[in-house]
């Protein structure tokens, strides 16, 4: 069976995120920027000002550094575009959606049930995943246009706040849903009644380490 | 002395124009060896989430070679293994050779784009052209015989996917093989790892050299290729299939393909102890080969073939002849 698909605009209504379910493959349109530990740090700890007007212009924010260049002429060539690992940023999420009115987190990996209950259903947001990973050149086909690349200056191509503009972009899998239930987590619940039996015959290592758990069904993130 | 003024010497601009070429062919160009073993995991997949991202990939490395975009947007952290024969000689001695590579590096970052993923751990400086200090890394070695010169480049992710432990000759294969599993589950949920990977295990040496032999099995060696000590291969075969049977798939989302292959290097270590690193080489296993001959003809390829017999030489002495006939 194949997954169902969904275009979804990057200024979703509080509708079309209510109608997104767990695995469901995603096309984004409109605007998106790129924010991650640089940008949460600079808006949140050293309170800049964001250079845009959000949620209004965009309510997608993805977890993203991409293989770009700004050249001699001002213009911009985006190459490939993949996701960092989302669950870093846990600290400063909860801040972040209710400044500036996220809706869709974009990333690698996911959240925990517990963040999504606790701070993303209340925002009405859900999270994508993107898929691979990473299926950089198809989404970087996805990318119509560069906006704008605000606070390169100070952060660096990496850590900067691109804003680009989605054309049917994806492949993303919804991976939260308003009632905070995680894909990841439901995966890891299937696989973990097979972890006995592969484990079985082996033995704990003679020697242990700090802060070891035994229990293979944990996460360690 | 004449002897050494009459041999042909490598021409820097060579090495430097070969290296810009490989920067892009790893980074966009999916090794044909590594897309094989995913085109026969992806016919064998039944898990319908793992299946739809397996497929999703093959179609990404199809869009990268069409657009020629880097395959994937974390474009990894460049380094280079650079492999002489004993009697190469490259214009303006090793010095240049380096600043040719680091010059290569840079100028591929900005030309594929590349993301300018280095940066200095604690004041997060970016030069935004992958060079720094220690970065890219250059590591060496050497074969007994040849004029050539090896340039491999490999861009391998840099965050999740790799563990060290020291383990004992008393935790045995079975204290290994749960090592193996514990990297592969930590890693492998939520697909941190970027799996399925070629897996590399590194068994034996000192703690540096342990982590080196790993991360060199998933990086040099290609998917099918295996040890030469019959035993150990035997072992790569049971822990490719160990770690497909634990029902995880791409992203971790249950699936029956997580390990593309297991490659297993070893080195002499302490006699009380038995030190061990895995590591992950992702879904993107960039890497790209160039050999430069001494008459400046450049071949290229996907096979690094760094663990050569001489690579794996237990003998003071190389002596090829007596190894051969053994």
């Amino acid at each position: 069976m194949s997954p169902r698909e969904v275009r979804l605009s990057t200024t979703p209504t509080p509708e079309a995120i209510a109608d997104l379910r767990l695995g469901d493959v995603v096309y984004l349109d409109g605007l998106m920027y790129t924010a991650r530990e640089g940008v949460y740090m600079r808006a949140l700890e050293d309170k800049a000002n964001i250079p845009m007007e959000l949620p209004s212009q965009s309510a997608a924010n993805f977890h993203c550094s991409p293989a770009a260049r700004i050249n001699a002429d001002g213009s911009f060539d985006m190459g490939a575009v993949t996701a960092t690992a989302s669950f870093r940023f846990a600290k400063w999420l909860p801040e972040w959606m209710a400044k500036t009115g996220a809706r869709l987190i974009v990333g690698k990996g996911g959240m925990t049930s517990n963040d999504y209950k606790a701070y993303f259903v209340p925002n009405g947001a859900v999270y994508l995943s993107t898929v691979g990973y990473g299926t950089g050149a198809l989404l970087g086909r996805g990318v119509e246009s560069v906006e704008a690349v605000h606070w390169n200056e100070e952060l660096g191509l990496a850590q900067a706040m691109w804003v680009i503009k989605c054309n049917k972009m994806g492949p993303f899998i919804v991976a939260s849903d308003l009632n905070g239930d995680c894909l990841f987590e439901r995966e890891n619940a299937k696989i973990a009644e097979n972890v006995a039996r592969v484990y079985e015959g082996t033995k704990p290592a003679v020697l242990k380490r700090y802060g070891e758990s035994d229990d293979r069904t944990d996460e360690v993130i | 002395m004449m002897y050494l003024e009459a041999r042909d010497v490598i021409p820097i601009s060579v090495i430097q124009s070969t290296a810009e070429v490989l920067m892009d062919k790893a980074a966009i160009e999916i090794p044909q060896d590594y897309l094989d073993g995913l085109k026969h995991a992806a016919k064998t997949e039944d898990g319908d989430l793992s299946s739809f991202v397996l497929k999703a990939m093959l179609d990404n490395y199809e869009a990268a070679k069409e657009d020629r975009r880097a395959m994937c947007g974390d474009t990894g952290v460049p380094r280079w293994f650079v492999k002489m024969g004993n009697e190469a000689q490259v214009e303006g001695g090793m010095v240049a050779l380096e600043a040719a590579l680091r010059r290569a590096t840079a100028n591929a970052t900005n030309g594929v784009p590349l993301r300018p993923n280095r940066v200095h751990p604690l004041w997060r400086t970016d030069h935004n052209n992958n060079v720094g200090i220690g970065a890219p890394e250059i590591e060496y070695g050497f074969e007994p015989e040849g004029e050539w010169i090896d340039l491999i480049t490999v861009h391998k992710g840099g965050l999740f996917g790799t563990d060290y432990r020291m383990l004992f000759p008393s935790d045995g294969i079975q204290g290994i093989k749960r090592f193996y599993l514990d990297s592969l589950m930590a890693f492998g949920k939520r697909g941190l790892a970027c799996q399925p990977a070629i897996i590399g295990i590194g068994l034996g040496g000192s703690k540096d050299i342990c982590m080196t032999l790993g991360k060199r099995a998933s990086t040099l060696r290609i998917v099918g290729s295996r040890n030469s000590d019959p035993r150990i291969a035997e072992m790569e075969d049971e822990f490719k299939e160990l770690g497909n049977s634990i029902g995880m798939g791409a992203m971790g989302f249950v699936g029956k393909n997580m390990v593309i292959d297991c490659n297993i290097e070893v080195g002499y270590c302490h006699t009380g102890g038995m030190p061990m690193s895995v590591h992950a080489f992702c879904l993107s296993s960039r890497r790209a080969v160039a050999r430069i001959h001494a008459d400046g003809r450049v071949e290229h390829r996907t096979d690094p073939n760094w663990f050569t017999p001489y690579q794996r030489r237990e003998t003071i002495d190389w002596e090829p002849q007596r190894e051969a006939a053994e």
